[in-house]
């Protein structure tokens, strides 16, 4: 078989389009079963609490060495030039635009993201999801459906976690450790970050990211093969769809939010 | 209350029914037997509309399953029951949840209401006080009579059982035969039982259907069913220890694959 013969790559074409169009109308039923979901808040609530307390020490831990770093770095750069008061400015902006809510969604889908995967598959796997037929009740608006709303609705709190953190990271390296001056350091980063540009922006991608995340985990698990090997498959699948995802659209926001 | 006329179903090319008809009488006790593969599960889920018959009608209550549109399907389902091979429970939740789901999905009862009804439901496997325990640990013989709580919990008319000994113990196999048995009489539901476990089937059977082929091979009493002049019949009730199925899967000669064949 060579893959430079029309007919298979037709095949993989048709396959790659099927299998998009597959994932189009999931998302599509997701997204449609909001309703539902706000109905009954309280299975929605409960993963936030589920995902939400998964992630948090990982990302708590992340965010404080993410900020340590950002501050030794921005300090060695700026200080050649004589402006190391900048580097409060510089932690901030660094992560409320990219790091925040790149590392947290790419942290989310290895921490969350697999275990949501393998759940899922496992659940098929156990013919859970037959079952739940059987008693007329959809899985996919009583077991999907508010695992990703959760995960769009968490996402989007845990990078200002990550923020938090990574700042106050900033803070410990750059005023008792270096020595740069406290007023300074909160005055720069009060002046250079702008409220719709910087922090709007950011949390825009979070939530973007959130859904691509999470719809990704959630795809994987549902079309595992019903397996030991389908699903350790499909958790491998997350990890790698949902990082190369998060940072193909973390290019593509970009562009759109800060050329102008 | 169940009836399949002519059914014909297949995955992707192979067929696995071709032209079943069997009915199932209210109130009873029905066995659906034949070899593994043989297209017994597949009926159940033709019955409980999760797959729909190329061919022919699936009558539960008078309704073509087949035709059915969602809002109806799941109408339908809440009449009926259904004990998945290895139970199916969700491992999120524990005894009591799970027991508790079907009621909390599909009614408004009160919080006590509720717990009243499960724990008369778990009574009636025997398993009142092991309300507590998860999934994980309760024995492959007791989460089925937990699942067999949960598919009772609606009170359903119809209550199907998808291989209910398949890996028991003889103690938990004769438990789980007498409570098919029992519940089927307490509760005046209809009952289709799918397995392949002769003797245990044949005690608390009413009407047995032997399927072979995608079609019925035998059907009646189990005791018609045992006196059956059909050969596969004979060797699967265990009359005739070897018949039309064979031991060995079709391949090459034993002389051939020995090479002990045209080079004397």
């Amino acid at each position: 078989m060579s893959w430079w013969r029309p007919s298979d790559v037709g095949l993989a074409v048709r396959g790659q389009l099927a299998d998009m169009g597959y994932a189009a109308r999931f998302l599509w039923r997701i997204v449609s079963l909001l309703g539902p979901c706000s109905r009954r808040f309280g299975l929605v609530r409960d993963q936030i609490h589920f995902l939400g307390n998964y992630s948090l020490a990982i990302i708590a831990v992340s965010g404080l060495f993410v900020g340590f770093v950002l501050a030794l770095q921005g300090y060695n750069i700026l200080q050649r030039y004589g402006s190391s008061e900048a580097v409060g400015m510089m932690v901030a902006l660094s992560l409320l635009r990219e790091l925040g809510p790149v590392v947290t969604a790419l942290l989310f889908a290895g921490r969350a993201g697999t275990s949501l995967t393998a759940e899922i598959g496992l659940m098929k796997a156990g013919e859970q999801f037959s079952a739940m037929e059987m008693m007329a009740v959809d899985p996919v608006q009583r077991i999907i459906a508010p695992r990703f709303w959760a995960g769009v609705i968490v996402v989007p709190l845990l990078t200002a976690v990550f923020n938090a953190v990574g700042v106050m990271g900033g803070w410990i390296v750059s005023v008792p450790m270096i020595g740069v001056d406290p007023g300074a350091f909160w005055s720069q980063m009060q002046g250079g970050v702008d409220w719709w540009s910087d922090l709007g922006n950011g949390v825009a991608k979070s939530v973007v990211f959130g859904v691509a995340v999470t719809f990704i985990a959630l795809l994987q698990g549902y079309v595992a093969k019903p397996t030991a090997d389908g699903v350790a498959h499909a958790t491998t699948r997350t990890v790698v769809m949902a990082s190369l995802m998060v940072l193909g659209l973390d290019f593509l926001l970009t562009a759109m939010m800060f050329t102008y | 209350m169940v009836e399949l006329r002519d059914v014909t179903f297949g995955y992707g090319g192979r067929i696995v029914l071709d032209g079943l008809s069997f009915a199932v009488a209210r109130g009873k006790v029905t066995a659906l037997m034949g070899a593994s593969g043989g297209g017994k599960t597949t009926a159940l889920r033709l019955i409980g509309g999760q797959q729909r018959a190329l061919r022919g009608q699936v009558l539960f209550d008078g309704a073509d399953v087949g035709v059915m549109s969602d809002t109806q399907l799941y109408a339908a389902r809440r009449r009926m029951g259904m004990l998945f091979q290895f139970g199916a429970l969700f491992t999120d939740l524990s005894v009591f949840e799970n027991v508790a789901f079907p009621l909390r999905e599909h009614t408004r009862l009160s919080e006590p209401l509720i717990r009243d009804i499960v724990l008369m439901k778990l009574g009636a496997v025997g398993l009142r006080g092991a309300r507590d325990l998860m999934p994980a640990q309760i024995s492959g013989g007791m989460a089925r009579r937990v699942a067999l709580a949960r598919a009772i919990a609606l009170d359903p008319e119809l209550v199907m059982y998808d291989e209910p000994f398949a890996g028991l113990d003889p103690i938990s196999l004769g438990t789980a035969a007498r409570l098919i048995r029992r519940l089927n009489d307490a509760l005046g539901i209809t009952s289709i039982v799918v397995s392949h476990d002769v003797a245990e089937t044949f005690q608390i059977a009413d009407h047995v259907v032997i399927l072979a082929d995608g079609r019925v091979a035998a059907q009646g009493t189990p005791d018609e069913v045992r006196v059956s002049p059909d050969p596969l019949v004979r060797q699967f009730v265990g009359v005739d220890a070897d018949g039309p199925v064979r031991f060995h899967y079709p391949g090459p000669s034993v002389a051939q694959d020995f090479g002990v064949e045209g080079q004397r």
